[in-house]
């Protein structure tokens, strides 16, 4: 029954890499843009590390943990419009009238985000690496920071499925990324809290969970081993990637009724 | 005359097509006021930076940059509402029907103005709403608009051009992300005299750090670089206008 279930996640999670790397586009951008706005804002903003307090002299350091977070977001929505072609095809349809399990279905899906997430985590820090950035936390910090990714991948792309799920279109899942966005932006992206002068954008930097994440893969390139800065930003991942599992599967129990 | 009619009835459908419909009407009111609220809200100590000498604060100084980012975005934005024309038939059928086929370049780039302009006012009273400072006076905002107005049309007329050329939605990255690099490789966060390295090289070449720099002359109240801003301007409005009436020869020859 585990052998059967297992081989379900494997050919799910296949076809989901197999199908992104078949999309050159779905590959390229979410490698590309996060690496282009990271170079755009390291040469834009290398001023700002003058401010008094800024925490590094390397703005490519400081802001090469948004790539991970932009990489993840990109996977998601793509992973997500994927599913939602799924639906729209009649593929889950089909898929529903198998043995398939419905988690191997959930399963297989986010394997295959995780594998996407992981290759563009590791091509993101071997182009910090390229440029001159040394983590401050050394190799373990990259293996953390590896398995950070991976979580936040798992997170991210559960909210995904979810998108796909709950509404069956892709072009709702492609709505979200305006809103994701502004999430990121509204974070401690471009500057640390402590220097965000004006007081409501610091207020909303700090309820804002995207923060968090940033800060956590922040701290293991700029700082070291920051325990309260990893145990924010891995405890942040763990309730997003909780929530968004718990509705995923939800949402795929009443879209498999449905079928 | 009958290019007129023609763009008359080509802006006519697509404002009415963006604004009857919130899906592509809020994104692009939506987009640059967040811009504006994250930068000039989320980097505003950046005035504090030795040699940050824009006299009217970091708010106005974004300003400009935003507004003429929603310009040229205004215009790619548009570009996208005409591969949707060709995606789903639309286009080809006004190629039938239209006496006149340029005025359907007109007509997409007339529709493109005006819905920037409403993009530009929103902006506008929002950013002296939040404690924007002008500087310049009248003559000098008119600059400072007429510039934007100008990337607004150079943007529509490359959007076109794609559009025209490839006729499909997948053309979307191709038309927005060259004007994205373009914008992003000026001086948008600090001066031209703030940035180093390859960046300072990138900016001091791209033909928009004049555009910008202008730009933020006229709302300080002190004009710079104005006759080689617009000079750019116009220059790539016109290049574009050539790109996409061949744009528009190509989607005819592909029936």
């Amino acid at each position: 029954m585990n052998q059967r279930f297992a081989d379900q996640v494997y050919v799910l999670a296949r076809r989901s890499v197999v199908r992104t790397a078949r999309q050159p586009a779905n590959v390229i951008f979410p490698l590309v843009f996060p690496l282009l706005l990271l170079a755009v804002n390291a040469g834009g903003l290398k001023a700002a590390t003058q401010l008094p307090g800024f925490p590094t002299s390397s703005f490519v350091a400081f802001a090469l943990a948004i790539p991970f977070i932009q990489g993840a977001l990109f996977a998601t929505m793509n992973a997500g419009t994927d599913l939602a072609r799924d639906i729209q095809t009649g593929f889950l349809n089909r898929l529903s009238l198998t043995p398939m399990r419905g988690v191997a279905l959930l399963a297989g899906q986010l394997g295959g985000i995780v594998t996407m997430g992981l290759i563009q985590a590791l091509v993101y820090l071997s182009v910090g690496l390229a440029v001159g950035v040394r983590l401050a936390s050394g190799f373990g910090g990259a293996l953390v920071l590896l398995a950070f990714a991976v979580l936040i991948s798992i997170g991210f792309g559960a909210l995904g499925a979810f998108a796909a799920l709950r509404t069956g279109s892709g072009e709702a899942v492609q709505s979200l990324f305006p809103a994701f966005f502004v999430f990121l932006f509204l974070s401690s992206m471009n500057l640390p809290r402590n220097l965000i002068e004006i007081d409501w954008f610091r207020t909303v930097a700090t309820v804002n969970p995207v923060s968090y994440l940033i800060e956590c893969i922040r701290s293991l390139i700029i700082v070291g081993w920051d325990g309260e800065a990893l145990a924010l930003g891995f405890g942040v991942a763990l309730v997003i990637t909780i929530l968004s599992l718990a509705l995923a599967s939800i949402s795929l129990r009443t879209r498999l009724a449905r079928s | 005359m009958r290019a007129t009619a023609v763009a008359r009835g080509v802006a006519w459908r697509t404002l009415h097509n963006v604004f009857t419909n919130p899906s592509l009407l809020i994104p692009s009111l939506v987009f640059p006021l967040f811009f504006f609220v994250a930068f000039a809200g989320g980097l505003s100590q950046v005035k504090n930076v030795p040699g940050f000498d824009y006299p009217l604060g970091y708010t106005s100084f974004q300003f400009v940059f935003v507004l003429l980012q929603s310009a040229a975005f205004g215009g790619v934005f548009t570009g996208f509402g005409i591969a949707r024309d060709f995606e789903t038939g639309f286009a080809r059928r006004l190629l039938l029907a239209a006496p006149n086929r340029t005025g359907i370049v007109l007509g997409y780039a007339a529709a493109a103005l005006i819905r920037w302009l409403v993009t530009a006012v929103i902006l506008t009273a929002v950013a002296l709403a939040v404690g924007m400072h002008v500087g310049g006076n009248g003559v000098d905002l008119v600059g400072l608009y007429s510039l934007a107005l100008l990337l607004n049309l150079a943007a529509v007329l490359w959007a076109s051009g794609v559009a025209m050329r490839l006729r499909t939605m997948q053309a979307g990255p191709i038309m927005q992300m060259p004007v994205f690099l373009v914008l992003f490789f000026a001086p948008v966060y600090v001066p031209l005299s703030l940035l180093q390295g390859w960046i300072h090289a990138l900016a001091t070449v791209n033909p928009l750090t004049r555009v910008l720099e202008a730009g933020r002359g006229f709302l300080a109240g002190s004009p710079t670089d104005v006759s080689v801003a617009f000079a750019v301007a116009a220059a790539l409005a016109a290049a574009f206008s050539l790109w996409a009436l061949r744009g528009l020869r190509s989607a005819e020859a592909a029936g």
